[in-house]
């Protein structure tokens, strides 16, 4: 190793970084759609929640200064584009899978609108925390360069799971999603409570963005989510609507996705655009083995419109 | 519809204005306006791909007497033919510059049989003989300044490992892996590049993992080739490696990491294109070009360049200028060990077996499947 190459250990190395890496916006858009799934409702527009926050934490970094300041922005805009979601849904008749893809559709063309003069400047970024300080192994330093926002959201994970099953509010957000009547006996409003559910959700998709730009990769353009925000959704479903679940799902993800170029770089280069699809592969598989007609998803709020 | 013969008429006079103007010594002017249409497929400003073009686009609306109109992020659809009926219907562009690779076949073409009088003039080098007269399809010999990055990424890395980041194999990239890697090896005979293609064109994620695995392998000079290099330099130049950028100058994103880079020069082209319209002469409708023709141009050495690189590059730059110089002189194995040009073929730049490469040079890590 005297010339600084780790050989063949590139690849484990090249996935617990990409893990770590990549993850955090899967972390944060599941998390924060598993929130609002558990309500009742299902936010298909995080995807263009995703982008906005991206978008928008890189612009107010770019202007404040302040790297801290854009993810606030970031989860804001999330909140409000989730409020958007949820105000249009309480609305008779409204389908909220149509409106989420509305929304998606309109998140992502205004931050390509509004983010097109912020795709030359350099933004301040998100400061990394050093894991690998004992280590004198470069790449491995390098991939022990942890962001604090990965780190709240695997803190985040447990926190929700434990607040699902012993908070009064999350056995609120889980009887609205279970069944809006029961709720509404106990003397609360469903809309209100999907309405919070949402926005929380979004504001977390939006945090989810601001990992994007001003992280990892760390700068603002097109086609920086290409499509992670809908993957994240999906991987909702993948998860069983268990934020544990979720956590584990979008490190897979993560690690996944930092295969394929590892492979190809310590020289296993056939079948690339296989090893590309890992994370895709995964989803199928996992979601053909747990699948069954005779019931349904095991997990799946009841008042949800896909299990309906 | 007319505008074809006035604008033609308009252009002459503008050409006559333009002498006129020169002999009178005032800035030339075009008679009356002449509206020039631009259609990218991504964001103007990428930097990358259509970021050159836009430069081009811009050098455009400083001459006098031309109306530059621009679209952007128009899909290699028939939304492309839309965008073409509208500028010439609403804007009365009689000139027009599809830059997309895609957009060439049937859409372009369909639009050049529509309009027999317009000229249209698409980026990517594939005019037949078969196609209609009006348009053309440009192209620039990139390969030759990939080459001059490949000589100063050889002299600069330190472990001799060089990495690519490229989209998908097909011929162009190829090209440029192959030139990119020749270039090194004439500064380190050891000098080996691995590349990583990621499967699209643009796939931010993708492109950072790449550069994060390839630095993890003691790569420490990077190119690459995707529509936005953004991603692989500000990744690559955080993680203390040297970079050659591609595209168009990347410089300001990491200016210490930053050693030169191949661009494009529509700068340079397109106002030559209009002076030849101005003029009445006629654009042949396949053209290409290299450093010679200055389509393509390196970027200034970054500050980490040594003398001794500055000098061997310049060297072979000023050959290419020259045009007495031939990148792909065989003999040239690929990395499976086989001959792809024997020894004493010289195959300069406008050979078309060129445009079928299918391999990667000996020094290449990596395959095309």
């Amino acid at each position: 190793m005297a010339d600084g190459s780790i050989g063949l250990w590139t690849v484990p190395l090249a996935v617990l970084g990409g893990a770590i890496r990549v993850s955090t916006p899967f972390l944060f858009v599941s998390l924060g759609e598993c929130i609002t799934e558990r309500s009742g409702r299902i936010n298909l527009g995080l995807e263009g929640t995703l982008v906005m926050g991206a978008m928008s934490a890189y612009g107010i970094s770019y202007l404040s200064g302040s790297p801290w300041l854009g993810v606030l922005a970031a989860g804001i805009t999330g909140a409000m584009l989730g409020a958007l979601h949820a105000g249009i849904c309480s609305l008779p008749r409204v389908n909220d899978v149509a409106v989420g893809i509305a929304l998606m559709l309109f998140g992502t063309g205004l931050a390509f609108y509004l983010g097109k003069p912020l795709i030359e400047p350099t933004a301040p970024r998100l400061p990394a925390i050093d894991f690998g300080w004992w280590s004198d192994i470069p790449q491995l330093r390098a991939a022990l360069r942890v962001n604090v926002l990965f780190l709240i959201g695997v803190a985040l994970a447990p926190i929700l799971y434990w607040a699902f099953r012993t908070t009064r509010w999350g056995l609120l957000i889980r009887t609205a999603g279970e069944s809006s009547d029961a709720a509404r006996a106990m003397g609360h409003s469903v809309l209100l409570i999907r309405l919070r559910a949402t926005m929380v959700g979004g504001f977390l998709a939006g945090i989810g963005g601001s990992f994007l730009s001003l992280f990892y990769p760390g700068s603002w353009n097109e086609g920086l989510s290409s499509g992670q925000g809908i993957t994240a959704v999906a991987l909702v479903i993948f998860a069983r609507w268990d934020p544990l679940l979720c956590l584990w799902a979008s490190l897979a993800f993560g690690g996944a996705a930092a295969l394929g170029p590892a492979l190809q770089s310590v020289g296993v280069t056939s079948g690339y655009h296989l090893f590309n699809a890992a994370p895709y592969i995964l989803t199928l598989a996992i979601m053909i083995i747990t699948c069954s007609p005779k019931r349904t998803l095991t997990g799946a709020p009841a008042e949800l419109s896909i299990t309906r | 519809m007319d505008f074809g013969r006035i604008s033609r008429r308009q252009l002459l006079q503008g050409g006559a204005a333009l002498t006129l103007g020169a002999a009178v010594g005032a800035r030339p002017a075009f008679a009356a306006e002449t509206t020039i249409g631009f259609i990218y497929v991504g964001s103007r400003d990428d930097y990358g791909y259509n970021q050159a073009h836009a430069q081009g686009a811009a050098a455009l609306k400083k001459i006098p007497g031309l109306k530059v109109i621009e679209e952007e992020k128009v899909p290699e659809t028939d939304a492309v033919e839309k965008t073409i009926e509208s500028m010439i219907n609403l804007d009365g562009a009689t000139l027009l510059f599809p830059t997309s690779f895609g957009y060439y076949n049937p859409h372009m073409v369909k639009m050049a049989n529509k309009y027999p009088k317009l000229r249209f003039e698409h980026c990517g080098g594939l005019w037949s003989d078969k196609d209609p007269k009006n348009a053309g399809s440009y192209f620039g010999y990139i390969d030759e300044a990939q080459y001059i990055s490949g000589i100063v990424a050889g002299y600069t890395s330190k472990s001799g490992k060089l990495g690519f980041v490229a989209a998908k194999p097909i011929p162009q990239v190829l090209r440029n892996i192959n030139a990119f890697t020749l270039g090194a090896r004439l500064a380190n005979p050891k000098a080996t590049t691995q590349v990583i293609f990621t499967g699209d064109w643009s796939m931010p994620v993708k492109e950072a993992e790449a550069t994060n695995s390839l630095i993890d392998q003691g790569v420490d000079v990077l190119t690459c080739h995707v529509d936005g290099p953004k991603t692989m330099v500000e990744n690559a130049a955080r993680r203390g490696a040297m970079v050659c950028g591609y595209h168009t100058n990347q410089s300001a994103l990491a200016p210490k990491a930053y050693l030169t880079g191949a661009e494009w020069n529509w700068e340079v082209l397109y106002p030559k294109f209009v002076k030849m319209i101005a003029a009445g002469e006629v654009i042949p409708n396949f053209y290409r070009g290299g450093l010679k023709e200055e389509v393509v141009k390196v970027s200034p050495y970054g500050e980490a360049v040594s003398a001794e690189a500055r000098k061997h590059a310049d060297d072979i730059k000023a050959k290419l200028a020259a045009g007495n110089y031939v990148i792909f002189q065989g003999p040239i194995t690929d990395n499976k060990g086989n001959t792809v040009i024997t020894a004493g073929t010289e195959r300069s730049q406008q050979d078309p077996e060129l445009e079928k490469m299918d391999y990667l040079v000996e020094g290449v890590l990596g395959a095309t499947s």
